[in-house]
């Protein structure tokens, strides 16, 4: 019971750390906040005209602009760790009577915050432009608890890159693959534009029920079995990347 | 019952087939300031890691306050603190900031907290820089702030891997009174250095590693008596000269770089006396410096009595 509250609290500690890294690093936030922000603006008043969706195009895109936004500001965590790994701080930690979960989650609390506030100003700037949802308070919730699924998932797996990484830099090649995973899903445009093969790789990876998922809680689109298979793939990919985190920071210390 | 620390018994440990630690032996005494005195490579690092339960040796014992390093690393890591060979302070955070996360860490109530990190700043001659970001400090502030951030918990034994390297003198001098000032309050202090001066002047024990194995082991004074003095080196300018010079004044002859090595008495009034007994025959060396024994002449006196004791035995 004593252990738990002190994973607790130290986890409170480190995601203060990780706070106080968000507002002074400011280039990371406008990174991953202005990145999508622009793409959004070329896919919808550059692209969008090209486009056929069958709606107006602002409702069909924002919910992968969105996507795109927290993905990248979760696959951050990675670099984040590693400097940690690299710099030898978690060298420092290990060396004292701590739960590395607690260290390891006060980056996913961090990557939370800074997804949060992405997210909404991508959801504002959207807005402003004229994306019309017509959710309700129920699909807000949904949406918020996907969103939170998959970020927890990339935040996780993260960690995981950020640990195996040799160098912050490597550590960054995970970022730009998760940045890239939304232009081959049904985000931007949809996927039966697509040449066969990559059709079938973009109807299957786990980015294109996400977003349909996600488009359906937004703007009413129907949702068939997306969410369930979004439910399986990043809830797996949670279980999957917390376990190898453990296993990894432990291995590490053993070597 | 001896009153031992640390005491490690027979450590190995192999990186695929290289032998980096060799079978390592020493204990050190409670309250005692240890310095492991090696080259690159030598297995300072590897020796520090082990003991601060960051690896696990592959064969032998480590034993810190009577707590096996690896099968008690919990118990362990209650009672050190590790200090690594680079710097390892949250460069984005303020030098209080930083202080104040170790404390929590450390699971020290918020006024503790407070008070320790004030203490820390004022003891660590951080006060002014307290309130900026850990980035813009210099080589020797960081250092400063990585030791005092070990401080945090009140450990009963700190590690220190290489201290000063990398400071200039004076930043040195400081790190040496900061070291000896808690050395005083019965902390037991473990430190590496590849500085045969600092571990001189700073230890109550020394123990030498090379490739892996203490070669010698003593106090700094059975150590210099290894060694000898401070040298005097006079050269000149021919051998003549220096066949001269040897018949007026007694020291080793180095033929090499012709100079005469003799042992400082460390005087201005001999230095002169040498000088005069030079000048009366007209006679100036071409240089003249005071030398401190180094890292190679203990490794030179070492093989040298090894290869006497091969002779004798031979
Ligand atoms: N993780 C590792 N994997 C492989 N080899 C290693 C590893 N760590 C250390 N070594 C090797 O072990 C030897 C001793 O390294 P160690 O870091 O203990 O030396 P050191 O005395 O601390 O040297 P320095 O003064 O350069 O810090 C070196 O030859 C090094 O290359
Ligand atoms: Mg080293």
């Amino acid at each position: 019971m004593d252990e738990m509250k002190w994973v607790i609290r130290d986890g409170w500690t480190m995601s203060r750390r990780s706070f106080k890294h968000i507002l002074r690093n400011p280039d990371a936030l406008f990174l991953s906040i202005g990145l999508p922000v622009v793409l959004m603006l070329m896919f919808v008043f550059v692209f969008g005209g090209a486009i056929n969706t069958g709606t107006e195009y602002i409702n069909y895109v924002v919910p992968g602009v969105i996507i795109t936004c927290v993905g990248y500001a979760s696959s951050m965590t990675a670099g984040s760790v590693a400097q940690d790994m690299v710099g030898g701080l978690f060298e420092r930690f290990r060396s004292m009577p701590l739960r590395p979960s607690s260290l390891l989650v006060g980056h996913v609390i961090g990557s939370f915050v800074r997804n949060g506030i992405g997210a909404v100003i991508v959801l504002v700037v959207a807005l402003l432009i004229g994306f019309e949802p017509n959710a309700e308070f129920w699909d807000w919730t949904g949406i918020i608890g996907y969103l939170s699924l998959f970020l927890l998932a990339i935040s996780w797996l993260a960690v995981v890159f950020g640990l195996i990484a040799k160098s912050v830099e490597s550590a960054s090649a995970f970022t730009f693959f998760i940045m890239f995973l939304p232009y081959v899903s049904s985000a931007f445009v949809p996927t039966e534009t697509m040449p066969k093969w990559l059709h079938s790789f973009a109807e299957h990876q786990p980015m294109t029920p996400l977003i349909e998922t996600l488009r359906g809680f937004l703007t009413g689109t129907p949702i068939g079995n997306s969410a369930y298979l979004t439910l399986l793939w990043f809830g797996s990919l949670l279980i999957l990347s917390i376990i190898m985190a453990t296993i990894i920071f432990k291995r590490k210390k053993q070597e | 019952m001896n009153d031992a620390i640390i005491s490690v018994k027979d450590l190995k440990k192999f990186y695929g087939s290289q032998k980096v630690l060799d079978g390592i032996n020493f204990e050190v005494e409670r309250g005692q300031i240890f310095a492991l005195l090696g080259e690159n490579g030598a297995g300072k690092t590897t020796t520090i890691r082990i003991l601060s339960t960051l690896i696990r040796p592959d064969e032998g014992i480590a034993m810190i306050d009577g707590l096996d390093t690896s099968r008690e690393a919990n118990e362990v890591r209650k009672r050190i603190s590790l200090t690594g060979q680079y710097a390892t302070v949250d460069e984005l955070l303020t030098g209080e900031e930083n202080l104040q996360m170790m404390g929590h860490l450390n699971h020290l109530n918020r006024s503790t907290v407070k008070k320790r990190t004030a203490t820390l700043l004022r003891q660590f001659d951080l006060l002014d820089a307290a309130k900026k970001q850990a980035k813009s400090y210099s080589g020797g502030m960081r250092r400063r702030l990585d030791i005092a951030l070990g401080l945090l918990a009140n450990p009963k034994v700190i590690f220190l891997d290489e201290p000063t390297t990398g400071l200039d003198p004076r930043s040195r001098l400081n790190m040496w009174t900061l070291i000896q000032e808690l050395a005083k309050n019965g902390t037991t202090i473990f430190l590496t250095t590849q500085y045969l001066e600092e571990a001189d002047q700073l230890a109550d024990k020394i123990a030498l590693i090379h490739n892996g194995k203490i070669v010698v082991e003593g106090t700094a004074t059975e150590l210099k008596k290894m060694i000898g003095e401070e040298k005097l080196v006079l050269q000149f300018q021919s051998p003549a000269n220096l066949m001269k010079a040897h018949n007026l004044l007694d020291g080793q002859l180095n033929h090499a770089s012709n100079s005469l090595i003799l042992t400082a008495k460390d005087s201005t009034e001999d230095l002169r006396n040498t000088l005069n007994t030079l000048h009366e025959q007209d006679m100036m060396p071409i240089d003249i410096y005071f030398r401190k024994p180094t890292l190679e002449d203990v490794f030179m006196e070492i093989t040298s009595h090894k290869q006497e004791g091969e002779v004798k035995y031979g």
